[in-house]
């Protein structure tokens, strides 16, 4: 579904942020990609999406080499992603139901349809009941999980969460586990960029272990 | 196509809401547009005023063909006859000497002066209604008639009207030029606009190009708000120039009581009503382009 092959990945100033990175992410795998800050795990993420683009090597995703797309079929192959981001990037001046509607709205989705589908996403993740809330008014796990439900409101195959339990106590990071494992329980494949041991230890998925670039395991 | 409708329709509400949102931006940007666009069209409007009244006047040029002096009977009757037969020429009044003076004497009023002459000092003459009122093709006829035997000279009452057609020419110029200037003013205030819009959008752009937005997506809110600034604008300076003329009439009716003949300014034409929307809504959906153009394009993603 996904997979990486002899990915170079250099910033202007000669920072090697990926050496020679290959591998391959199954339909429907639970994948974590753990290393510490700067191992360039987030990299690699925003490489498959498209946000950033390789120095060498090619991606592969749904058949389609990322690396060639034209400018104009980067956004439809976004939509294969659902993408959750380090910053969350929610917007402060729309509520949490207009925050989940906005991917439905990049799709062309019916508005009563949308409705149905954002209260459904808000309902996965506990937040139905502050639909009409401000982010800004949210706990940390509460804007997570209201990220998590942007990220899937739309249902993509593939979801992309750069640390996703990252500055959260270890109760909420554990809800917030059980919901990426519901996910890849119906199919949809996980890929998870994290330092978080507690969190891999619970959900025990296969590990890529990332150490200055380079894949050690 | 359904969702292309849609997605169209969505744009146009989510713009009005916007404008909404901000009245009070709304209404200074709006404002200054329709200021803007309300000078040239203002001067158009007057100029359109002038020019009708000049048509109506310029209208019916007449050439007065003065015979010389001694010129005789049979001559009188030989010039009449060709200049009735001459294809340019549409009707002919002879204008004798005798009627002339008498003209002369009863209409200006003065019959001592005339009395006193020893002799009639005025030629006969004809006045011509020429077929074709063309200014090219009276001066044709003009330098024609002038070199028949026995014509004296040759006079166009039209000349003056043809002064003022030039000079209106003149102003129209300047209209275009003043339009062309507020033109860009309308250009450019909408770029910034929509920079502003941008920059203070610039969150919400970024993560709907991550979750996969098109440029179009993006881009058509933008456009919209142009073109319906530009639209508003229009649709003030059309309010400016009608409220402005109407205000100018309620002086003018006083004027014209006082001179005694109707004076009264027309308003904008709907056509041409219609045509400043137009314009105006095309200009603001240009500047909104080049703006997003510009400014979409350095919108990196993080």
């Amino acid at each position: 579904m996904i997979s990486f092959s002899n990915i170079w990945k250099r910033y202007p100033g000669g920072l090697e942020a990926l050496r020679n990175i290959s591998f391959t992410i199954e339909a429907g795998e639970m994948v974590f990609i753990t290393g510490h800050s700067g191992a360039g795990k987030s990299t690699l993420l925003k490489l498959a999406a498209a946000i950033e683009r390789p120095s060498g090597g090619s991606i592969i995703v749904n058949g389609q080499n990322v690396g060639a797309l034209r400018p104009g079929a980067i956004p439809y192959l976004r939509r294969n992603f659902g993408l959750m981001f380090q910053d969350h990037k929610l917007l402060f001046d729309r509520n949490t139901f207009e925050n989940v509607m906005l991917p439905l709205h990049v799709n062309g989705f019916e508005r009563r349809e949308a409705a149905r589908r954002v209260r459904a996403a808000l309902d996965k993740v506990g937040l139905l009941a502050k639909e009409k809330a401000y982010p800004i008014t949210l706990s940390g796990g509460e804007q997570q999980r209201l990220a998590i439900a942007r990220a899937i409101v739309h249902r993509p195959a593939i979801l992309l969460a750069d640390e996703p339990t990252g500055n959260l106590d270890a109760g909420y990071a554990a809800d917030i586990g059980e919901l990426f494992r519901s996910f890849n329980q119906v199919g949809v494949t996980v890929v998870i960029a994290t330092h978080d041991e507690a969190l891999a230890a619970r959900l025990k998925p296969r590990v890529v272990a990332l150490k200055a670039g380079v894949v050690v395991s | 196509m359904n969702a292309w409708l849609w997605s169209h329709v969505d744009a146009f509400v989510t713009t009005l809401a916007r404008l909404v949102r901000t009245p009070v931006a709304t209404l200074l940007n709006v404002g200054v547009l329709g200021i803007a666009l309300a000078l040239p069209t203002g001067l158009y409007v007057a100029l359109a005023n002038v020019q009708g009244h000049a048509q109506a006047l310029a209208a019916d040029p007449r050439l007065s063909v003065f015979l010389a002096l001694d010129a005789g009977r049979t001559e009188i009757v030989r010039t009449g006859t060709r200049l009735r037969e001459h294809p340019g020429v549409g009707s002919v009044r002879y204008v004798s000497r005798d009627e002339a003076l008498g003209q002369l004497k009863t209409r200006t009023g003065l019959a001592d002066v005339v009395d006193s002459l020893a002799e009639n000092p005025l030629p006969d003459a004809f006045v011509v209604q020429p077929r074709d009122a063309a200014p090219q093709a009276l001066e044709q006829l003009r330098d024609e008639l002038r070199g028949w035997p026995k014509v004296a000279h040759v006079q166009l009452d039209a000349m003056w009207a043809r002064r003022l057609e030039a000079a209106l020419r003149l102003a129209r110029l300047a209209v275009w030029l003043l339009a062309t200037l507020f033109a860009f003013a309308l250009v450019a205030v909408t770029f910034n606009t929509i920079r502003l819009q941008i920059l203070t959008r610039r969150e919400e752009i970024e993560v709907a190009k991550l979750i996969g937005a098109t440029d179009p997506f993006i881009r058509r809110p933008l456009l919209y708000f142009g073109a319906v600034q530009g639209l508003a604008g229009g649709l003030a300076a059309w309010a400016i120039v009608a409220i402005s003329l109407y205000w100018l009439n309620g002086g003018l009716a006083n004027l014209s009581q006082l001179y005694g003949t109707p004076l009264e300014l027309q308003q904008l034409t709907p056509e041409d009503g219609l045509s400043l929307l137009l314009f105006s809504a095309v200009l603001g959906w240009f500047g909104a382009w080049l703006s997003v153009n510009q400014h979409l394009a350095r919108l990196d993603l993080r």
